[in-house]
């Protein structure tokens, strides 16, 4: 699991999940279809991610296939970052 | 006064006075024009007519908010039967519970939709005819699946029917504590005795663009269409992922030019905190409503704030009276105000008390449950004789008042004061959630021997809800795996925040779930 991915993990267990077992919560364990982030939670999500890492989403970069998985939030993470010269 | 004209009247006649004006927009998908409207909506009722649907029958609506849902939404009405609109996103298995409970004949969804509905509605036994769109949006798919059917056979023209006023016009389904949602009947003359009151308090006219938000099965839905419809204004739909998406809703409110808004107060606070006002003109706006939960004051100065112009109500009413009390909030909101507005005094159209457990009135300032009478009201729930007889406070004269539920205070000069609930009825998002339909559903889930639901809410926070569950063997249960367990059987604004596990459930000496125990003081609220 990468650092992005770690640190998105342990917001939404901490957030979302409290008192859940970490390993149930994998890399392709959907997010949104599951549950798990309702519509407030994954702009509550988005929000995270702005700030933890400086960057700006759009509208239309906010829905399942982009953040769906931590997999998929991780991708876009790390995209977005590259593409504003954030990279790690 | 009493009004003799139905719902789909409106639509007759902005037709036939402004047939070329905006009647419904899609945004970035379409439009039609009353006329187009009017048309398409003919073809709905002339297919309905050709599948047997007569006046009184009902007919379901299981589809995204879309000008394909509204032109089925008149053409029902225009067959004289009532609409039955489920929540296109929620489980398969409640939806066809819905339609199974009163007896739809025909149900109009979408091709995607119906392999799930029909299983479920064959284990129920309920077999209702189809019209199926290949996809909803623009009315392209609805005049697909009509165009198709006519291939086949061709619908004659039929008049539209007439029924009486007091005929159904819609059954809006709401959370029922025993699990199973209750359908609350409402008539023609009820929707129309609210579409004339919104008249004579907003005055809006042909130019007019009202916002649609809320989704066709909640109770708002019906200012948005039909208040805009009584003036031949036009009504911009927000569909369910749009609706829930604050940066896209923020720009659609400035290109769309909308000039009434409508929508609960979380989802005011979603464009506030989330939608980036300041980059958008949003000028065009004269009236903000909200209604459905309570504004907490900092997130209502807020949106004041941002947008200062309009006005803004606080519109207040369960579904089973539609609005009932209204308060007209003048803006600025003082700075050293922190106790919620009033929800105001009562319709003009309307009566009301605040009565006693007993039903005797108490006195301006004591606390007791306010009751409603007149046209607005609804005719009672769908097929559940034991909880009409208890829905309503009938008086010595006949008269039925509708008992809310809700402890209010009336003030001296009129205005009602909400307390709180006498039950276990949360709103959450403004969506009315009885505890116990939850509980009903994660009782199913087989290592569940004893489920209690609460809720709790910090100042100023969403409220929260906590599903308290006892579980048979010793291996505890994944929250993620309960929360889709829900997922399956609940709408989403029901599943639980958070799952706690308890060895033993606590009781009370009568041996009942001591829900006072399970209740524990909310966090203290994060400071802004």
């Amino acid at each position: 699991m990468t650092e992005t991915m770690q640190t998105v993990k342990d917001f939404i267990l901490k957030t979302f999940l409290p008192g859940e077992d970490p390993s149930a919560l994998t890399e392709t364990t959907p997010l949104i279809t599951s549950g798990i982030l309702d519509s407030l939670a994954t702009l509550d999500l988005v929000a995270f991610l702005e700030k933890q890492y400086g960057l700006e989403f759009s509208a239309n970069e906010v829905d399942v296939s982009r953040l769906g998985t931590l997999t998929d939030i991780a991708r876009i993470v790390e995209t977005k970052r590259a593409a504003s010269g954030k990279g790690a | 006064m009493t009004s003799t004209r139905l719902l789909h009247d409106l639509l007759a006649q902005a037709a036939a006075q402004t047939p070329s004006a905006t009647a419904v927009v899609e945004p970035g998908v379409g439009a039609l024009n009353w006329q187009q409207l009017d048309a398409l909506s003919d073809r709905v009722q002339d297919r309905l007519y050709a599948m047997g649907v007569r006046t009184g029958d009902r007919v379901g609506l299981y589809l995204p908010k879309t000008i394909d849902g509204i032109a089925t939404v008149y053409g029902i009405l225009k067959a004289g039967a009532a609409y039955v609109p489920v929540d296109p996103d929620a489980p398969p298995a409640r939806c066809a519970l819905i339609f199974s409970d009163c007896d739809v004949r025909v149900i109009v969804t979408e091709e995607r939709l119906t392999d799930r509905l029909k299983t479920e509605l064959t284990a129920l036994n309920a077999a209702p005819a189809f019209i199926r769109l290949p996809k909803a949006g623009g009315g392209l798919g609805l005049t697909a699946a009509l165009n198709a059917a006519d291939a086949e056979r061709q619908a004659e023209r039929a008049a539209s029917a007439r029924p009486a006023p007091e005929g159904l016009a819609y059954i809006l389904y709401t959370s029922g504590s025993t699990g199973r949602p209750k359908g609350v009947m409402l008539s023609h003359r009820a929707a129309m005795s609210y579409v004339e009151w919104c008249t004579e308090v907003f005055a809006p006219n042909e130019n007019d663009r009202f916002s649609s938000h809320a989704p066709l099965h909640f109770d708002l839905s019906i200012l948005d269409l039909y208040a805009s419809a009584a003036h031949g204004a036009a009504v911009v739909l927000l569909g369910e992922e749009l609706g829930k998406d604050p940066l896209r809703l923020a720009e659609v409110i400035a290109t769309e030019r909308i000039t009434i808004w409508y929508s609960t107060p979380s989802i005011l606070t979603l464009l506030t905190q989330y939608g980036k006002l300041e980059r958008h003109d949003h000028s065009a706006l004269r009236f903000v409503l909200f209604a459905g939960e309570v504004f907490p004051v900092p997130r209502l100065r807020e949106v004041v704030t941002r947008w200062p112009v309009p006005r803004y109500f606080n519109l207040y009413g369960p579904t089973e009276t539609n609005v009932c009390t209204y308060y007209e909030v003048h803006t600025p909101v003082p700075d050293d105000r922190a106790e919620p507005y009033p929800i105001g005094r009562t319709c003009e159209n309307l009566r009301s008390r605040v009565v006693n457990l007993d039903g005797t009135d108490v006195g301006d300032g004591e606390e007791g449950e306010l009751v409603i009478n007149g046209d607005n009201v609804m005719d009672g729930y769908w097929n559940l004789p034991e909880r009409n007889a208890i829905a309503f406070l009938v008086d010595r004269n006949g008269d039925r008042w509708y008992r809310t539920g809700d402890l209010v205070v009336r003030e001296p000069n009129g205005d009602h004061v909400f307390h709180g609930r006498r039950d276990r009825m949360v709103k959450r998002r403004g969506y009315r959630i009885e505890l116990g339909e939850i509980e009903a559903g994660l009782a199913t889930h087989p290592s569940v021997r004893e489920v209690a639901v609460v809720a709790d809410q910090a100042v100023g926070a969403d409220v929260r809800i906590t599903a308290v569950l006892s579980i048979t063997g010793d291996k505890q249960l994944s929250t993620i795996e309960l929360k889709q367990f829900c997922m399956e059987r609940l709408p989403k604004y029901m599943v639980p925040d958070r799952f706690t596990f308890v060895a033993v459930m606590p009781r009370t000496s009568t041996d009942k779930i001591d829900y006072q125990s399970l209740i524990r003081p909310p966090a203290a609220p994060v400071t802004a």
